[in-house]
């Protein structure tokens, strides 16, 4: 029996599909090249409804005009759609839900779209696939999610439609490959065309179509911190985690997040950590974006190596002249990669440390708030145990060993550590008894409450008051007290059970700044190797040249 | 505004002759912190001018640990506050106190 003249099994069914959508969107293109005028058409013609669709935007480079352009497609021929993204950061991204023409959306980090996505999920306009880790996404475009289509963001094309995304190369490559592999289709937007591409990070025969975009794709300044903002309390924490964390472990190799909590730690390198005989000892090798903040210490020669998930505005010249330091092409400009530094910062990092809005009593961390669906980012992956990493370094080995309880198989460990301001403005508590993203999963009836890091994989925790290792700590309930102990005058803090915590202390599982050779006094604005965003351009020799927002001169 | 008074029994004071001394800036988020001598060589006098009325119990909690910790007897201290948090208020009393101390 000839079972396949019956009933014909095709193995050929993506490619033959693309193909038709290909023959259908030729009307609108010249080669690979598409009139900005034509965009609206062509996305009519290659979208068919129920696509995957993945949108480039993550919380720096964004597909603006694409997304801007898919607003602008009639909602009966472009319905239906499975959105898949890293950052819903632009209104564009909820206008497409609102206008009814998405059902599903699978992604990453909401983060200022929080509250309308959450509003539009309470109005069951929009079901939530999942909300994932950048690293976890990226993952499922190559296993269940792979996008039908791609709408992504380069700097430049040539007439071949080979694509340069240059310093914010960020998250296109793992898209496009998932996308071009698996006979999807690949429409960027390209901020210009030239006739010869400083270098080429996308080739042509993984790109279906390029269009020129009227206006230059955004870029968010995101890792930009002045500091001329960053307190004394600030200067406090860095202090304790340079002398209480740093240096204890030797840390070399690290990710730092975003924020003015660790702003503050990059510019104390090059004054007190230096003062106390740390340069070469601690913060040589990072994952991290291209901080301005880190340029002092960069200078003063407290660091090897940066790799990045995306640039940073203004950073490009200075990138450019320190190519031993950043991962630079031949070109002169940096290529980062979010997916390939994110798995550094997992597997290579021997230290995470990053500022959240709540901790609870067993240490679990949220950013969430009730009404908002902010969602995850990279901290996750940035801030857990790399339970699959065999390589050993001292700290790991020393964190490893004080978590063992006694285990017989001896096995490392990564550092997590949560660094806040026990009240925030407006005496927010960063201590509390029960997490909001409890209400928030139950609101938004999500399987689980959305936790940024989870309790058994932090290791510290630092405030003003001071540090506690919670490696350390035999049982639950001390583990409780340790973060009672540092979480000063909240509602937690205040609870504390002092004989414990002193107990605590006794032990070094618990410690403050008198226990640390801290004089608190010392937490002055003078440390700081940059004071304000004139600073660093000093500090840089003129090559960073900081976006216009920032500059108060 | 709120306004109160406390006053805690410590340790005498040990040596005469402080001057008085003056910490930080009233701005938002921030607070002045004036420590003069007092009479009553055993006793430590705290008062409180906050812009953010209703956190009576952190400002007892806060000040009754300061006084425990440092034994400061016959000071007077006076402090505006303008929304500081707990943790910029104990850093600025620690620093106007070690002012206080090492300027006599």
């Amino acid at each position: 029996m000839n079972q396949s003249s019956e009933n014909p099994v095709m193995w050929d069914a993506l490619s033959r599909n693309s193909t038709a959508r290909l023959e259908r969107g030729a009307a609108f293109a010249r080669g690979r090249e598409v009139a900005t005028e034509d965009i609206t058409r062509l996305l009519e013609a290659v979208i068919e409804p129920g696509d995957r669709v993945c949108i480039e935007g993550n919380n720096q480079k964004q597909a603006d005009f694409l997304s801007r352009s898919l607003l602008k497609t009639d909602p009966s021929r472009v319905r239906d759609l499975h959105l898949l993204q890293s950052v819903l950061a632009l209104p564009e991204h909820l206008d497409i839900i609102e206008r009814g023409q998405v059902s599903r959306i699978d992604f990453s980090f909401s983060g200022p779209q929080a509250g309308r996505l959450a509003a539009l999920v309470e109005q069951g306009r929009i079901t939530i696939g999942a909300i994932h880790t950048y690293l976890e996404l990226f993952s499922r475009y190559f296993i269940d999610l792979t996008p039908r289509v791609a709408l992504i963001a380069a700097q430049a094309a040539d007439r071949e439609g080979n694509l340069y995304t240059g310093p914010n190369t960020e998250d296109t490559p793992a898209i496009v490959e998932a996308t071009a592999f698996k006979s999807g289709i690949v429409i960027a937007q390209v901020n210009e065309v030239v006739d010869k591409l400083p270098r080429v990070d996308i080739p042509a025969d993984w790109v279906s179509y390029f269009v020129k975009a009227p206006t230059p794709h955004h870029i968010e300044p995101l890792f930009t911190r002045d500091p001329a903002h960053i307190t004394e309390i600030q200067i406090l924490m860095a202090m304790i985690a340079i002398k209480g964390l740093y240096a204890e472990y030797g840390i070399t190799r690290l990710n730092h997040g975003i924020g003015f909590d660790t702003a503050a730690i990059e510019l104390l390198l090059p004054t007190y950590a230096a003062e106390l005989g740390l340069k070469g000892k601690i913060c040589t090798h990072w994952a991290l974006n291209p901080h301005p903040t880190l340029i002092p210490a960069i200078e003063a020669g407290f660091v090897k190596s940066v790799h990045s998930f995306g640039s940073e505005v203004g950073m490009e010249r200075y990138i450019s002249a320190r190519p031993d330091i950043f991962f630079v092409g031949n070109d002169g400009s940096m290529r980062s990669n979010r997916a390939f530094s994110q798995a550094a910062g997992h597997y290579a990092c021997d230290l995470f440390i990053g500022s959240t809005l709540q901790i609870d009593l067993e240490g679990n961390s949220s950013t969430a708030t009730k009404g908002r669906i902010s969602g995850f980012g990279g901290a996750p992956n940035m801030g857990s145990d790399a339970r699959g990493r065999r390589h050993a370094s001292p700290a790991w080995l020393r964190a490893g060993r004080e978590g063992s309880r006694n285990r017989a198989m001896p096995r490392g460990r990564k550092l997590v550590a949560q660094i806040v301001e026990t009240n925030r403005e407006q005496m927010q508590p960063a201590f509390v008894e029960r997490l909001d993203a409890w209400e928030l999963a139950e609101s938004a009836g999500m399987e689980l409450p959305p936790v940024m890091i989870y309790g058994d994989d932090i290791t510290h925790i630092i405030t003003e008051e001071g540090i506690s290792n919670l490696l350390l700590c035999e049982t639950a309930e001390e583990r409780e007290q340790a973060i009672r102990g540092v979480a000063g005058y909240t509602a937690v803090g205040m609870g504390r059970d002092r004989r414990m915590v002193e107990n605590l202390r006794d032990r070094g599982i618990v410690r403050y700044p008198e226990d640390l050779g801290i004089n608190k006094r010392d937490a002055n604005r003078d440390l700081l190797a940059a004071r304000n965003i004139k600073d660093l351009v000093h500090a840089s020799g003129g090559l960073y040249s900081p976006p216009r927002q920032f500059r108060n001169w | 505004m709120e306004h109160f008074t406390l006053s805690y029994t410590t340790t005498p004071r040990l040596q005469e002759g402080h001057l008085p001394r003056l910490c930080g800036v009233v701005a938002s988020g921030n607070l002045e912190v004036l420590v003069e001598p007092l009479d009553a060589a055993d006793l430590c006098l705290i008062e409180v001018n906050t812009s953010a009325p209703g956190f009576r119990v952190i400002w007892e909690a806060l000040l009754s640990d300061f006084v425990e910790r440092n034994q400061v007897g016959g000071v007077q201290i006076s402090i505006n506050d303008a929304g500081a948090t707990p943790a910029v208020v104990g850093l600025r009393l620690d620093q106007a106190l070690d002012a206080y101390r090492s300027g006599l």
